[in-house]
């Protein structure tokens, strides 16, 4: 397949764009695979891309129930960032951000990385410190903080309410590495690099079950019949919880919703990533011109995937509380996404007690943000049988072990984080 | 919205309520072993279909109320007291 670029663009459009051919195969399942990776979103396509690029196992299936990237990689606000306090999630979502920052040509696929900057504003001395002592952590880490006063972030994002707010801006902490991504061409962009590389993406494939003997897996059962396989990945993300008990574990995961939005187009009126400091509230613009945001998950278990107004309500509050002047725009779009919420707000990419079968999940809604690593790490954990060093924190044990990794010092609830 | 039937205080909008997840589970004695508070504290079914589950009345009498709603359609099926049995519909597993 030839690669992509402005003289292929120029050819195809002298020619009638008659040579443009499907970017990935539909292959038949085969009876076996050395590694099956169950899930066709975002996670599950970066894996199967990373086992063939970087460990050269290229007898690998993805299966996916529905299309490919249907799920959470197709209805998330695409933001990417690495601005995280502790040790272990400051070098995992470093790895990510930086294969963010090579991954157009790793894919030779546009996914449209752009990094703008991440913006915290602070609203109080106590958030200022702790804004400070984060953003340090990550210099420590070797990951780009700055530290802004109030007329610094004026300078930046001059709509912002500096006049009579509720919660008055102090100042806000950048991250210019952050920034957004295209969310759908990440998915399509690692489903066209994996096929590429050999890998078999099988699509209305549901799996129904694992064929487990003893304490090894030997094949997953599924609606398009039985497939053997040596390893077996598991990352469907919304779903972890059931896919899992098929396996017969049950994981400390609860499913809840999180909605976003999206605004009518309007030129260009917000530069950076925004998030508010005084409400849960985030907010970007999309390079069509729509504001994308959202806030907290409706806060209950639920797999539907749609909101309630009570949470709709309130994401639109902080949206004008924080940009007085969105007041006057309309929402054109609003969806739900099913989360995995884990216990501590932190995601797993590890083994599980059976052998051969390994977990990707738990992404609690920062799931987007970590395609790249987790896929990376995820694909080593599966070709090594051990972690890599930046995901070997991410256990199921960690629970159990009292190891947790609590960003947000919310405790065992998985609504609060 | 949910509307939720309080048995104390009468059906309310779920806004009066703070929610508290699995009612199934319970504290084992102080002096049982750790994978049974791990099993407490951590582990969940998480139901595709029925599930039983605490909501606070915050803004209300602040009972705790448990609850039997869907986690699909979010159809709430049953309330009733903490120490009451749930009663959950016909062909719920």
């Amino acid at each position: 397949m030839s690669r992509y670029g402005a003289l292929r663009v120029l050819r195809e459009g002298l020619t009638g764009n008659r040579g443009w051919q499907p970017v990935w195969r539909e292959p038949q399942p085969k009876e076996s695979y050395e590694v099956v990776i169950v899930g066709g979103g975002g996670h599950g396509l970066a894996t199967a891309f990373y086992l063939a690029a970087e460990h050269g196992i290229t007898d690998v299936a993805v299966l996916e129930k529905g299309a490919l990237g249907q799920g959470n990689v197709g209805r998330n606000t695409t933001i990417i960032r690495s601005n995280y306090l502790l040790p272990a999630n400051t070098a995992f979502y470093e790895r990510s951000l930086k294969l963010w920052e090579s991954l157009e040509r790793t894919l030779d696929f546009n996914t449209m990385v752009s990094q703008r900057g991440v913006l915290n504003l602070y609203h109080s001395d106590a958030q200022r410190d702790a804004f400070a002592r984060r953003g340090n952590a990550m210099r420590l880490a070797g990951i780009d903080a700055e530290l802004l006063n109030r007329d610094e972030v004026r300078e930046l994002v001059p709509l912002l309410d500096f006049k009579d707010a509720r919660f008055p801006i102090e100042g806000g902490l950048l991250q210019r590495r952050g920034g957004t991504a295209r969310h759908d061409a990440v998915a399509w962009g690692f489903a066209r690099a994996a096929d590429q590389r050999g890998v078999d993406l099988i699509q209305d494939c549901e799996v129904t079950g694992f064929d487990i003997d003893g304490d090894r897996v030997r094949a997953v059962r599924t609606t398009r019949g039985p497939i053997r396989a040596r390893k077996v990945g598991i990352a469907v993300a919304g779903h972890t919880s059931q896919v899992a008990q098929l396996a017969g574990l049950d994981l400390p995961i609860e499913s809840h919703v999180l909605q976003a939005f999206v605004t009518e187009a309007v030129k260009p009126l917000l530069h950076h990533v925004v998030t508010f400091g005084a409400a849960h509230f985030y907010i970007s613009q999309s390079d069509k011109g729509g504001l994308v945001f959202g806030g907290d998950l409706d806060g209950w278990n639920s797999f539907a995937q749609r909101g309630n107004l009570p949470t709709m309500e309130r994401v639109m509050s902080s949206a004008v509380a924080m940009l007085p002047c969105l007041g006057r725009l309309r929402v054109v779009r609003q969806w739900g996404g099913v989360m995995d919420m884990s216990f501590d707000g932190s995601p797993f990419i590890c083994r599980t007690p059976i052998e051969g079968l390994y977990l990707n999940g738990g992404w609690c809604y920062g799931g987007f943000k970590a395609t790249p690593g987790s896929g990376w790490c995820f694909a080593h954990t599966i070709a090594k049988d051990e972690p890599h060093p930046d995901n070997a924190a991410y256990t199921i044990e960690r629970f159990r072990e009292g190891r947790l990794i609590d960003e947000s010092g919310h405790g065992p609830f998985p609504w609060a984080h | 919205m949910h509307r939720i039937r309080c048995p104390f205080c009468g059906a309310r909008d779920e806004t009066e309520f703070a929610y508290r997840g699995d009612a199934t589970k319970r504290r084992p004695p102080d002096d049982a072993d750790e994978d049974a508070f791990f099993d407490y504290v951590y582990r969940r079914a998480n139901p595709k279909d029925w599930h039983v589950e605490w909501w606070h009345h915050t803004g209300g009498c602040r009972r705790l109320v448990k609850v039997v709603r869907h986690t699909v359609t979010h159809e709430v099926h049953w309330t009733g007291w903490p120490d009451q049995p749930p009663s959950l519909p016909d062909g719920a597993p």
